[in-house]
């Protein structure tokens, strides 16, 4: 329900994206564009020469030069955003890496598109999971309100100073980029008050000369660099799990942490999903619990860092979970799959099965997620492609 | 006492080129022009290794390592992220080598140069990606020897004419583009500061010998990066704002004392110093006549 | 705080000396002080030193800063020895290091 006392706006995901950097009052911004994220980059270029938004905008000739640009401004000490999709995620890989190794609280926003060859522009979000190995952290929206929030919490998870790490946030391609949907604007002074100005302890400064990612030798302290960003990427979760509350309560929001629990209470059997398709799970779900039968979904907000602990306690007592993504990893099991089989290993023996769905933006609907609860009733293992055939 | 370039170093002893190295001279040269509220990108290059490991640092302004491609967009979110803290005072400078510049880096050049921050992007020239062992850039001159490029039986040494980065900033409009030689650092500093009352992007291609990619005596570096624009095999040019301008050296030797120096052009018999001494004759007074425009 | 790869410390530290098997020795009753040397050293190894005590060719050049090498940091290149207009330096083999 909308409250009446907060301003309340149809919108589109793309448009939610660029409201989210406008009150995140980022100052540079700088993309390259791709289908379907160009209304985030045009809706900004549009508030910025309105004077709605006050930010410096680079067009940049390609997504590697957008996110070395936005390493750089970073590295002044401004708050930077950029956004992309599919090629573009893979074309400026490299920076990714670049961004997370520096330890800049970058936020980019991420339409999930398909991977080509060949060409297809729609949902798929193999494009980010491709990125898992990045040091960015990834939030996986499910609707338009948590593509704008989770941009200013995602601005504020990132800064922490025992974190700093970039992250990135996803929206399916069209499901939510182009597809409208109330969204609460947060107030502007709450949300700048939320989040202060970046302060980059070791931003470029001339006063003190230093050289940021300079040469390090196998017996200086490289490994100790890596193991210190998987360590603030392990400890981000509990600053995620205390921001959740604190920005809950200021933005009367309802951010899901981690992880959201649907139904679970005495399910019997679950699904994982994430991102937009797990409205149309909910909706299953809800529709199967009518039927009488004790179903429940587990959707993932944060994907990195992974929630293994919020996985394991969910599935726990469960006579089976499926694993629902959207994106394929050739040579083995599903990449979702394998994090939460890596989270259980050892500990609890849950059957589960990993069901790969909508790829290049195949549709999937409430038969696909009622088949899916099914299958996990007959054969619980091994690895499903859910609605294909016959084209 | 006076001298004839900037009193102050900002760059430190103890860093890692080697004996001779050009491309060291040309970033103190840079410096000393640039003063000390001065940021600088490079990629990577033989200047990511010159500074030495962790946690060494050999500038005393900020030194801002990218990626190999990222040097045109590093220096654009540089600016822009200075220009957003009202830091406009601040120089940006880009310093890569030639494979940064001409090769990986000449997408990224070229849109930073055509949005028109305002930022300087040095390319210090050796000639060949020298960091990596010698392999042929498109900066390599045409009967050079590179590991790339090697002569062995069939002669395979550069067959390809080199690729001016400076010319294609010219043909771009560039408002500031200028050839320079670390053998002649007054003309190098001059032309910085020159560039520095321009608002907008500005390119400046230093020629950097490197004793062992070019394979020469270290000792003699200033002497080589002499000949070549006394050789006009290098030839010095200035365009200031849509105006070329040309340096004619007073002493023109011929390009075989240039070609003779250094062991990567050994290979070479007469007819090809007499080719390459035409086609040099040739650039030489197309770029008269582009003066004379 | 995180373990950030950012390098702060002054590489003069860092001696190069090992680097050379020669080393430039300046004649100082031959150096003008016109600082070509100091110019010219790739590794900002010669410091133009205000020094009375140093020999000149005359009184006049005497008073001028002269170049002094830092012998820490100079990896014998040759480079002050080949531009000195004056030829007052001479590159001098190092001993053998036994």
């Amino acid at each position: 329900m909308i409250s009446v006392h907060e301003k309340s706006k149809i919108m589109t995901g793309d448009e939610a994206a660029a409201y989210g950097a406008k009150l995140s009052k980022v100052k540079v911004v700088s993309a390259y564009p791709i289908t379907p994220q160009t209304v985030i980059v045009e809706k900004i270029a549009d508030m910025i020469s309105n004077n709605e938004m006050d930010a410096k905008f680079i067009e940049v000739e390609s997504e590697h030069s957008a996110m070395a640009s936005i390493m750089a401004s970073e590295l002044t000490g401004v708050r930077s955003f950029t956004a992309s999709s599919s090629q573009g995620i893979l074309y400026m890989h490299e920076m990714l890496h670049w961004v997370a190794g520096l330890r800049l609280p970058a936020l980019m926003s991420v339409v999930n598109r398909a991977i080509g060859p060949p060409w297809n522009i729609w949902a798929d979000q193999s494009d980010t999971i491709n990125q898992r190995d990045t040091g960015w952290m990834q939030i996986y929206c499910e609707s338009n309100q948590e593509a704008l929030d989770s941009i200013i919490f995602g601005y504020k998870i990132a800064e922490n100073r025992n974190v700093l790490l970039p992250l990135m946030n996803m929206l399916d391609a069209f499901t939510l980029s182009h597809t409208s949907e109330p969204v609460t604007l947060r107030d502007e002074e709450i949300s700048a008050d939320y989040l202060g100005d970046l302060k980059l302890e070791f931003s470029v400064n001339t006063d003190r000369p230093m050289g940021y990612g300079s040469l390090v030798a196998p017996e200086g302290p490289f490994m100790e660099m890596k193991k210190d960003m998987r360590d603030s990427m392990y400890g981000a979760r509990d600053v995620i799990k205390n921001e959740t509350k604190k920005f809950n309560e200021t933005f009367n929001a309802t951010l899901p942490g981690l992880v959201e629990n649907f139904m679970m209470e005495d399910a019997d059997y679950a699904l994982i999903t994430m991102g937009a398709m797990s409205s149309t799970a909910k909706y299953t779900v809800r529709k199967l619990r009518r039927e009488g039968k004790k179903v429940g979904l587990i959707r993932l907000f944060f994907y990195r860092p992974f929630p293994d602990e919020e996985i394991l306690q969910a599935v726990r007592d469960l006579k089976g979970v499926g694993i629902v993504e959207r994106s394929v990893s050739f040579g083995q099991m599903g990449a979702l799959y394998e994090d939460v089989a890596s989270s259980l290993f050892g500990r609890i023996d849950v059957p589960a099965k990993d069901y790969v769905v909508g790829i290049g933006g195949r549709d999937i609907r409430v038969e696909d997620y009622e088949k899916m609860f099914e299958g996990l009733l007959k054969e619980n293992n091994g690895i499903e492609w859910v609605n294909t055939g016959g084209r | 006492m006076p001298t004839s370039i900037p009193r102050q170093e900002l760059m430190e002893p103890g860093h890692t080129a080697c004996a001779g190295c050009g491309a060291a001279l040309a970033m103190r040269f840079v410096l000393k022009a640039m003063g000390p509220k001065t940021l600088v990108s490079i990629p990577a290059s033989c200047w990511a290794v010159i500074p030495g490991n962790y946690p060494t640092t050999v500038l005393d302004v900020p030194l801002i390592y990218t990626p190999f491609a990222a040097t045109g967009a590093s220096i654009s979110g540089l600016r822009e992220g200075m220009d957003a803290q009202g830091k406009e005072e601040y120089n940006v400078v880009g310093f890569a080598g030639d494979g940064g510049t001409a090769d990986i880096g000449l997408q990224s050049l070229s849109a930073a140069m055509e949005r028109g921050h305002n930022v300087f992007y040095i390319m210090y020239d050796n000639e060949a990606y020298m960091n990596t062992g010698i392999q042929r850039s498109s900066s390599t001159p045409y009967g050079a020897w590179t590991t790339t490029t090697p002569v062995g039986k069939d002669r395979d040494y550069k067959r390809e004419k080199k690729k001016v980065v400076a010319d294609l900033m010219m043909a771009q409009g560039v408002p500031y583009v200028a050839t320079a030689s670390i053998a002649f650092p007054e003309d190098l500093v001059k032309k910085i500061t020159v560039a520095k009352s321009i608002f907008g992007p500005k390119f400046i291609q230093i020629l950097s010998p490197c004793p062992p990619g070019w394979y020469y005596n270290s000792a003699d570096t200033v002497e080589v990066s002499k000949l070549a624009v006394e050789s006009r095999i290098f030839p010095l040019y200035e365009f200031r704002e849509g105006k070329f301008s040309l340096f004619k050296p007073s002493k023109v030797v011929p390009v075989s004392d240039y070609l003779k120096k250094q062991g990567r052009f050994a290979h070479l018999n007469d007819d090809e110093i007499k080719t390459i001494q035409e086609a040099v004759d040739e650039r030489w007074n197309s770029l008269l006549k582009k003066e004379g425009e | 705080m995180v373990l950030a790869p950012v390098a702060n410390v002054p590489s003069a530290n860092i001696k190069t000396s090992s680097w050379r098997d020669s080393k430039p020795v300046i004649d100082y009753d031959k150096c003008t002080r016109c600082g070509i040397c100091w110019k010219f050293c790739p590794d900002v190894a010669i410091d133009l030193v205000a020094s009375q005590d140093l020999h000149a060719p005359n009184e006049r050049f005497a008073k001028l800063e002269a170049p002094v090498i830092n012998y820490d940091h100079c990896k014998g290149c040759g480079i002050c020895a080949t531009e000195c207009p004056f030829d007052a330096i001479e590159m001098v083999r190092e001993e053998a290091i036994e």
